[in-house]
């Protein structure tokens, strides 16, 4: 697939959810092992207010640096990425972040699907999807194209989402690798790092 | 889904054959934008995009305007709005003439919101604002003037949280969904395209606006978008851009302030 050899890092997680899913990210991120050995990037669905209160809040339950994405950031390991109110968030094939005001999908900007599809274009198999608790369609298309470009698919086990929609939708569409509760996700995350590999 | 070099291969078809240059175009975007194309004109393949390109000039236009980005929003980022309504405006009131730039104005919802505001500031009468696109389809839309009635409501919630403090319905008048704005407040405002990557300075300004156009470009070009308007700022211009862009990492940084935490910066050194 991709070639990405030259890419810093070798590996990418890329988190998505809608409604309920914060609460799953606030138990996941104090769990986290510090230094992250690979990069990770985070998609919440939410009002289009412009402020940086998400990443605040994210940013006190972890000693991994949390950053909102700017224009032209650069994907490094150890940082969790977040993608900001408003726009979508795409990556480019040498790592750099764009941010692009195009029309919202599923209702939503950022979407997960924009920033999954482009992540899996340039990692390909180094890519680890994750998808919570939500009330839409988002992110389905996404893991799709995660598990085309063969990386590993992850959703949140819908019987312990705060809404099943979202997983539920992936599960019936996609080919998923890991149905998994929340300390679970934690156990995979901190698993050794080629098991975020295929 | 296109290849990578399927990409290139029409970037390049469309700077020989018509002249617009996207090569340095954030190809993560321009993918997207190509991918949504094939689908919704229905091609059956790449090929037949390709060829229609070549073959039909006329379909260059809708091409142009499909590539590009033209979502846009009146008062968007309204704490903005009141920054340059309570900071950045009311330093060029002793002006005997205001020069505005809206570069990538897009329908024109930044454009009818700034004429908006220097009404209300008793501004507007000796202002000019020049609103440039490389996208001939959406000027002709900023011209005249028409909008959808739909997002009016945003709009006006928008205009009130950016400290308007008018009917903002009283700007517009509405028929069969849409809405056109007062004539007047057009009257100052001149629309006329302009590429970004290939024309050059056509005149000094008080105030340049940029929002959300050089996302979409590389390094390389948004450095030279940026001499492009260092050349065409007066002393003591403002430069605009939208809320996730900086001129952090050009050279041309230290000539500038930046105002209050806001993407707006003041040329302070010729
Ligand atoms: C997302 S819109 C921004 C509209 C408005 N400034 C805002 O922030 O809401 C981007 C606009 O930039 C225009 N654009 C893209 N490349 C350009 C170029 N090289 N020269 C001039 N305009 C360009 C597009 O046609 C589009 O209308």
């Amino acid at each position: 697939m991709a070639e990405n050899s030259g890419l810093n890092p070798k590996t990418v997680v890329v988190i998505g959810g809608s409604t309920g899913s914060i609460d799953v990210l606030l138990q996941l991120l104090p769990a986290l092992p510090n230094p992250l050995t690979f990069a990770m990037v985070v998609v919440i669905h939410r009002k289009n207010t412009s402020d940086s209160a998400l990443a605040n809040l994210l940013a006190v339950r972890t000693h991994v640096p949390v950053q909102e994405v700017e224009d032209k950031d650069v994907l490094t390991a150890g940082t969790i990425y977040l993608a900001p109110a408003d726009y979508h968030l795409l990556l480019e094939k040498d790592g750099t972040f764009t941010l692009d005001y195009s029309g919202k999908v599923h209702y939503s900007r950022p979407s997960i699907d924009v920033t999954f599809e482009s992540v899996a274009d340039v990692y390909g198999s180094g890519v680890t999807g994750i998808l919570l608790s939500g009330a839409n369609a988002d992110g389905t298309a996404g893991l799709q194209a995660i598990s085309q470009a063969g990386g590993t698919t992850i959703v949140q086990h819908p019987d312990t989402a705060q809404v099943a929609y979202m997983p539920q939708q992936a599960i019936q569409n996609v080919q998923i690798d890991h149905i998994l509760t929340a300390p679970e996700i934690i156990q995979f995350l901190n698993s050794s790092p080629d098991v975020l590999i295929r | 889904m296109i290849r990578d070099d399927e990409l290139e291969l029409l970037l390049n078809d469309v700077l020989d054959r018509y002249g617009y240059d996207f090569m340095n175009y954030s190809r993560a975007s321009l993918k997207r934008r190509v991918n949504r194309l094939l689908t919704i004109d229905k091609f059956p393949s790449f090929a037949e995009l390709r060829y229609r390109l070549l073959s039909q000039p006329d379909y260059i236009k809708r091409f142009v305007e499909e590539l590009t980005v033209n979502v846009t929003e009146m008062f968007r980022d309204p704490a903005f709005y009141q920054t340059l309504r309570t900071t950045i405006l009311p330093t060029l009131t002793a002006k005997p003439f205001i020069r505005i730039w809206h570069a990538g104005c897009s329908t024109g919802e930044e454009v009818f919101s700034m004429a908006i505001m220097l009404r209300e500031m008793g501004l507007l009468h000796k202002s000019l604002l020049y609103a440039t696109d490389l996208s001939p389809g959406v000027l002709e839309t900023a011209r005249a003037g028409i909008f959808p009635l739909a997002p009016m409501k945003q709009n006006s919630e928008n205009y009130r949280l950016s400290g308007g403090t008018q009917d903002f319905s009283e700007y517009y008048t509405a028929q069969y969904g849409y809405v056109k704005f007062d004539a007047s407040l057009a009257s100052r405002m001149v629309f006329s395209t302009h590429n970004l990557v290939s024309d050059g300075s056509f005149n000094e300004f008080d105030l340049i606006m940029c929002r959300n156009v050089m996302i979409y470009f590389d390094k390389p070009l948004q450095e030279r978008v940026l001499i492009l308007f260092d050349n065409s700022l007066g002393p003591l211009g403002y430069l605009v851009l939208g809320t996730k862009e900086t001129i952090r990492f050009s050279p041309m940084q230290g000539r500038y302030r930046q105002i209050d935490s806001e993407k707006i910066w003041r040329k302070i050194a010729d």
